[in-house]
């Protein structure tokens, strides 16, 4: 018995030094919510690059589908908390990353990466700040999703001789002239809970203006504000102009209802563009959200390493691919987004992504709450329950106080 | 001596071991649910101080739990009515030897088969209004080209109608399988009682009245007690079809559970929903039991 123990061991330790002489080996587990379309499609290319370097190491792609992650942050926990890591996991940057993770001390900080591949250089402030915390970066983003951005059916337009809404007043003005026409003005669909929240991200950054919003989540701009008071009421408004099945459509189902000419504007995050795309569709275009002019509403797709990772070389390896420019490119070209780093080649390019790129580097960056950047989880819960009730019951100052509620239990003063 | 001991402990033996499983993974874990609903762990990171009753006492003051709690008594009170109506209607209607019942039979006991994802799934688009009042698709386009048009509603996406609509799906999935308890419930009444009561000079209706429904009683408790403890607990249907609704219209707390402990991180106030539920079912489940026992022993 005690001959094997001793057998055992010696592999184990022969093995260790094997690995660290010779190139890697063994295995990776990639735990993501990426399962349709093009985000698939960006983790293959990743995984291709990755392979090309180190052709040992087997991949092992553990993905749960689910919009959002919300499933997959489910499995993911109970991962988590029962010790049993995977190698590296798709979480938001911001507070997601921090508040759920790095402050409860799950996650190993990553400086060293970013110093040995200069990855402070290459990437803004803007996302460098919401993935480090106490000096220390936690996490590479991979990518760079807009979330305030009209998306709009040009034929409708340019049918009705109309021009894309900039504000608040032009918006309602164009909304009025297509519900005279018998189409709707804005899609939404309200069945996961959390689009309604989002659309409402984005009124509060238009009446905000980019300092407001931010704000309003570390304690600057109080709950009870009269713009917060505004922003409801606006949105209140704006809910009168949508389709009535609302609640019976999920992000995509009413993008499908731009796609097939029956709603004029959608505001959602931009990987609709994706949804455009895989449906076929060319003749969308797209502004920014009513007032949010010169502010880019941000959310990061970024990977970390767990404490406690079964293959850590292989996962330092693999975010070394993720942060470089050649990783950056080949995933967001098929997932839709802009890369972290601002030194790719614009030219491989599409068209919108092209325009993002520009003011990524042009506009203040905001973090998005509804997708993990601005606050923690709990808050964003609350916070989406309450704007879900407001749909149903449009009551602007019971909601501002619950909203001032969440704050205060949020440990925000207000 | 030694013979009837070794009789005696070679069946535990056997059964020790699913004995020992289930303590660990059944009681064991609603205990620790238990202890977790008393605590205070309100983030990812556990924290075991204990908090009491504090919870639960949050939950009762919430909107969205209230709403939730009596959406489900909504939806099970309507959903074992309906199921039970239209189970006994059709067992009662197969039982008249028509021509093709195993057709029928199967027919309508297929949905069952069907998980409650598919059945969430199917639902959320035949009772979807459509995306204006004037291109109306699913039911409210058949009431339409059939005259019925004032029938047409907004279902689950009306707030006054949410959960109710969900009802529709579920008996739809469910009630053959109260059909089949019925019908054999119906086939095992022995024919001298029918044909007495012929004899007596009672006609069918009075059949049914007399003999068969009240012969039947056993089976509606079996019915309501399977087909109870399935919706006060009910996740995947509503999940499927709907999520929480407008306003929390369609809301159940099995939903809330989800989102407070996966979403929000309150393990916590998960937890005392979880035992709430727990509580729920048990009200409904142990008399059967005690019940059950009972005429177990006397038999």
């Amino acid at each position: 018995m005690r001959s094997k123990i001793l057998l055992i061991l010696s592999l184990i330790f022969l093995l260790t030094i094997f690995t660290s002489f010779s190139q890697l080996k063994g295995k990776i587990e990639i735990f993501s919510w990426w399962t349709a379309g093009g985000e698939a499609e960006g983790l293959q290319a990743l995984f291709d690059i990755f392979h090309k370097k180190y052709p040992d190491v087997e991949i092992i792609n553990a993905t749960v589908a689910g919009g959002a992650g919300a499933q997959a942050k489910a499995v993911l926990k109970t991962r988590m908390l029962g010790g049993d890591p995977p190698d590296t996991f798709q979480v938001h940057a911001g507070h997601e990353l921090i508040d759920t993770w790095v402050k409860t001390g799950f996650m190993e900080p990553i400086t060293f990466l970013y110093k040995e591949e200069g990855w402070t250089k290459v990437m803004p402030k803007g996302i460098l700040d919401i993935v480090s915390y106490r000096g220390q970066y936690w996490s590479v983003p991979v990518n760079i999703h807009r979330a305030n951005v009209l998306w709009y059916n040009k034929k409708i337009f340019e049918d009705n001789k109309l021009t894309p809404p900039k504000t608040f007043d032009e918006f309602f003005k164009v909304a009025d002239a297509l519900k005279a026409k018998g189409i709707t003005p804005l899609a939404l669909g309200t069945k996961d809970g959390w689009e309604a929240a989002h659309v409402f991200e984005t009124v509060l950054i238009g009446k905000l203006g980019a300092d407001g919003y931010k704000g309003l989540w570390t304690g600057k701009t109080k709950w009870s504000d009269s713009k917060v008071t505004d922003a409801l009421e606006t949105f209140k408004k704006m809910l009168t102009y949508v389709n009535p099945d609302h609640s019976a459509r999920t992000w995509d189902e009413a993008c499908a209802l731009i796609v097939e000419g029956k709603a004029a504007m959608n505001i959602m995050g931009d990987w609709a563009v994706g949804y455009f795309y895989a449906k076929g569709f060319k003749d969308f275009g797209w502004t920014l959200a009513p007032g949010n002019a010169g502010i880019f509403d941000a959310l990061s797709d970024s990977f970390g390493l767990p404490k406690g990772a079964k293959n850590r070389d292989n996962v330092i390896a693999f975010l070394k691919v993720l942060g470089s420019k050649e990783g950056q490119e080949a995933f967001n070209i098929k997932k839709g987004s802009i890369p972290a780093r601002t030194d790719v080649d614009k030219g491989k390019f599409p068209e919108y992504q092209k325009s993002a790129m520009d003011d990524w580097l042009k506009h203040a960056i905001v973090p998005s709450v509804m997708h993990g950047a601005a606050a923690s989880e709990g808050w964003v819960t609350e916070f989406k329950d309450v704007i879900s009730l407001f749909i149903a019951r449009p009551d602007v100052k019971t909601t501002q106080q619950a909203l001032v509620n969440i704050a205060v239990r949020q440990g925000v003063k207000q | 001596m030694k013979k009837i001991n070794r009789e005696k402990i070679i069946p535990i033996l056997f059964i020790l071991p699913s004995i020992i499983l289930v303590f660990i993974f059944v009681y064991g874990f609603i205990g620790w649910t238990g202890i977790v609903s008393l605590v205070n762990w309100r983030d990812i990171f556990p924290d075991f101080s204990f908090v009491g009753f504090k919870n639960y006492k949050e939950l009762f003051q919430d909107y969205r739990f209230q709403v939730s709690f009596k959406n489900t008594l909504i939806f099970t009170a309507l959903f074992l009515i309906s199921c039970i109506i239209i189970g006994l209607l059709l067992a009662i209607l197969i039982d008249r030897k028509i021509r093709g019942e195993n057709i029928f039979r199967n027919i309508y006991l297929f949905p069952m088969a069907i998980s409650f994802v598919v059945t969430g799934v199917v639902w959320r688009w035949l009772l979807n209004p459509g995306p204006s009042l004037l291109d109306p698709i699913g039911i409210n386009m058949i009431l339409d080209k059939i005259g019925l048009s004032f029938l047409k509603s907004g279902w689950y996406t009306d707030p006054k109608i949410g959960i109710k609509a969900v009802v529709i799906a579920a008996f739809w999935q469910m009630s053959g399988y109260v059909m089949a308890m019925y019908l054999a419930g119906i086939r095992g009444i022995p024919t001298e009682l029918f044909e007495a009561a012929q004899v007596d000079g009672a006609n069918t209706l009075e059949v049914y009245r007399f003999i068969i429904l009240p012969l039947l009683r056993p089976i509606t408790l079996g019915a309501v007690i399977i087909l109870g403890h399935i919706s006060l607990k009910i996740f995947d249907l509503v999940f499927a079809m709907t999520g929480s609704g407008i306003g929390f219209s369609c809301d159940v707390p099995a939903l809330y559970m989800y989102d407070k402990t996966f979403r929000g991180n309150f393990f916590s106030q998960g937890a005392s929903i979880a035992m709430i539920l727990l509580i729920s079912v048990a009200i409904l489940i142990i008399p059967y039991l005690r019940y059950s026992l009972k005429a177990e022993v006397k038999r």
